[in-house]
């Protein structure tokens, strides 16, 4: 840190990209900010009106059910993804011709579209011509996704994991190849414990790959949008209405511009606070 | 327990095989055999699905625009984001760790925030509809990410590097271009994966940006979900068909993925 000089010209280096970010941020979210205070009739007349959106969303109780329902969404599957990525990760082979075998056959589900990926566990999972929902149903479980609240998140929750839990493997995996053989040598000689090893060796050494994937996956499973729309569309009932769904409903579905541009910002902060929480408690060590 | 430990991936990778597998099965189906009844593969083996994909403007187009504006973005964020990502690994500057920090809360806004004033801000310019306002939105996420991912691989090339060149009397630019981007090449190769595996999925932003002319194939596909019934052996073949450009992709980074990782702080 403290070998870097300080220069101010190198904001020049920097410049072309906050104009291009700033492009994309700054307006759309002042536009955003502009219409959580304002109330309109349509034909571009609008009322101020404070914060009058905000105090109406934060009592809703349709606000605070998709945002709990958003809660614990990721709250699932980080409690899946992660544990199974680490062992994933540790059981992979360390080389030859199998590793990357087993890392483009994994690396697969990151690379398809979201909506293709909602439409293939729409197929996988459709109860009379589906292999999950057809085999399930053959075995006597009465499985329903269309119909089953409970039956839906569990599909939901399948899907993320499919689609997910790849990304901390190959996360994890690069903590776990960056780790000196000497390490494993020493911890032979001392007679340590395979427990030992994860413990002392393996997971100081993952920390740093392990909070850039807990993060990902928190931001992203937290806005999770496109996949769930497909699969389920919010349904049945609210059941799994999360807190992007319902934002959409509002804005495009009732285009009630006020209330959902103040959701929005709500939705942003929760998701900065949230993050800014994560990353300082998970990094406390290196700062001190 | 030692002996049995390769059947933990093994056992991910067939779970991950599965659903595509069953994505396969159903595009090879003929829409009759799909509704008819249950079969582990295709009883009456048709290309049907391909050939309409294959034939029909309004399908392949939609290829034609994902990759543009796909290969548009990565390019444009990996070029801008090399010498920001230079800056913030060697220099102090008035406000830098904001600045960082608020490049990377660009990664954390939902695209549901923004996709009715990004619709209204790229109709206000001009661009709406066309393949270029597709990869200019999708640097909102892929800039910031491809500037963290390569400020690690920058911060671990030693400064004796840089300094010996200036020393040599190599200007900046011819320094940055023939010596330093020559260094961190797997660096590059990491971003620009992670840039294309971003915006070839992202869809909502891609769907809000577009009508007609540059619309992505993802797009496509909803579309023939909700008008024409449910084809679903059209669905599924266009579905198959997006996996193949990052099944391409991955083969060929599928080292530097590995080792990348292991050089740069990511």
């Amino acid at each position: 840190m403290n070998t870097k000089t300080v220069n101010q010209k190198a904001w020049w280096l920097v410049a072309p990209v906050v104009v291009l970010v700033a492009f994309n941020a700054v307006i759309p979210l002042m536009t955003v900010v502009n219409y959580s205070v304002q109330e309109t009739f349509g034909e571009n007349v609008f009322f101020f009106e404070g914060v009058k959106w905000f105090e109406q969303i934060l009592r809703s109780s349709r606000f605070h059910e998709s945002l709990g329902r958003s809660l614990l969404f990721t709250a699932i599957v980080l409690a899946i993804e992660v544990p199974l990525g680490v062992a994933i990760a540790l059981t992979m082979p360390r080389k030859g011709p199998w590793v990357s075998v087993c890392l483009v056959l994994m690396a697969m589900p990151l690379l398809i579209p979201w909506n293709v990926v909602g439409a293939m566990w729409n197929i996988l999972a459709l109860p009379d011509i589906g292999l999950l929902g057809h085999t399930l149903n053959a075995m006597g479980i009465d499985y329903n996704f269309t119909r089953q609240p409970l039956a839906a998140w569990a599909t939901l929750v399948a899907m993320d994991v499919w689609h997910w839990t790849s990304l901390v493997v190959l996360l994890a995996y690069a903590g776990l190849s960056a780790i000196p053989d000497a390490y494993y040598q020493a911890a032979k000689i001392d007679g340590a414990s395979r427990w030992a090893v994860f413990r002392y060796i393996q997971l100081p050494k993952m920390k740093r790959v392990l909070t850039i994937a807990i993060l990902l996956r928190f931001m992203d499973s937290f806005m999770i949008y496109t996949e769930a729309i497909v699969v389920t569309g919010g349904g049945p009932g609210n059941s799994t209405t999360v807190l992007s769904i319902d934002l959409v409903k509002i804005a495009l579905g009732q285009f009630d511009l006020g209330p959902a541009a103040a959701m929005s910002l709500i939705y942003f902060l929760i998701i900065l606070l949230l993050s800014w929480i994560f990353y300082t408690v998970m990094t406390k060590d290196e700062q001190s | 327990m030692k002996r049995y430990a390769w059947l933990v991936p093994a056992l991910y990778i067939v779970f991950v095989l599965l659903p595509i597998y069953w994505l396969l099965n159903m595009s090879f189906k003929t829409t009759n055999e799909i509704l008819g009844s249950f079969t582990l593969w295709p009883q009456e083996f048709t290309l049907d699905n391909y050939r309409k994909i294959f034939t029909d403007p309004t399908w392949y187009r939609g290829y034609l625009n994902s990759i543009s504006y796909v290969a548009l973005n990565t390019v444009l964020s990996v070029t801008v984001a090399l010498p920001a990502a230079y800056a913030f690994s060697r220099y102090r500057f008035l406000g830098d760790k904001h600045l960082f920090f608020w490049l990377l809360t660009n990664r954390m806004a939902p695209p549901a925030v923004f996709a009715l004033p990004f619709f209204q801000l790229y109709s206000a310019i001009g661009l709406f509809d066309t393949r270029l306002a597709v990869a200019l939105a999708h640097c909102l996420f892929n800039i910031p990410l491809a500037v963290w991912i390569l400020e690690g691989f920058m911060s671990s090339v030693p400064k004796e590097l840089d300094e010996t060149a200036f020393v040599d009397g190599y200007p900046f630019w011819r320094f940055f271009v023939r010596i330093f981007i020559p260094t961190i090449a797997a660096g590059i190769g990491v971003a620009a994966f992670f840039c294309f595996m971003f915006s070839w999925v992202e869809l909502l932003l891609a769907k809000t940006l577009t009508a007609v002319d540059a619309k992505p194939i993802a797009a496509t596909m909803t579309r023939t979900a909700s008008t024409s019934g449910y084809e679903l052996g059209l669905l599924a073949a266009a579905g198959a068909l997006t996996i193949v450009p990052g099944a391409f992709v991955i083969y060929f980074v599928r080292n530097y993925i590995a080792k990348g990782f292991a050089l740069g702080r990511v």
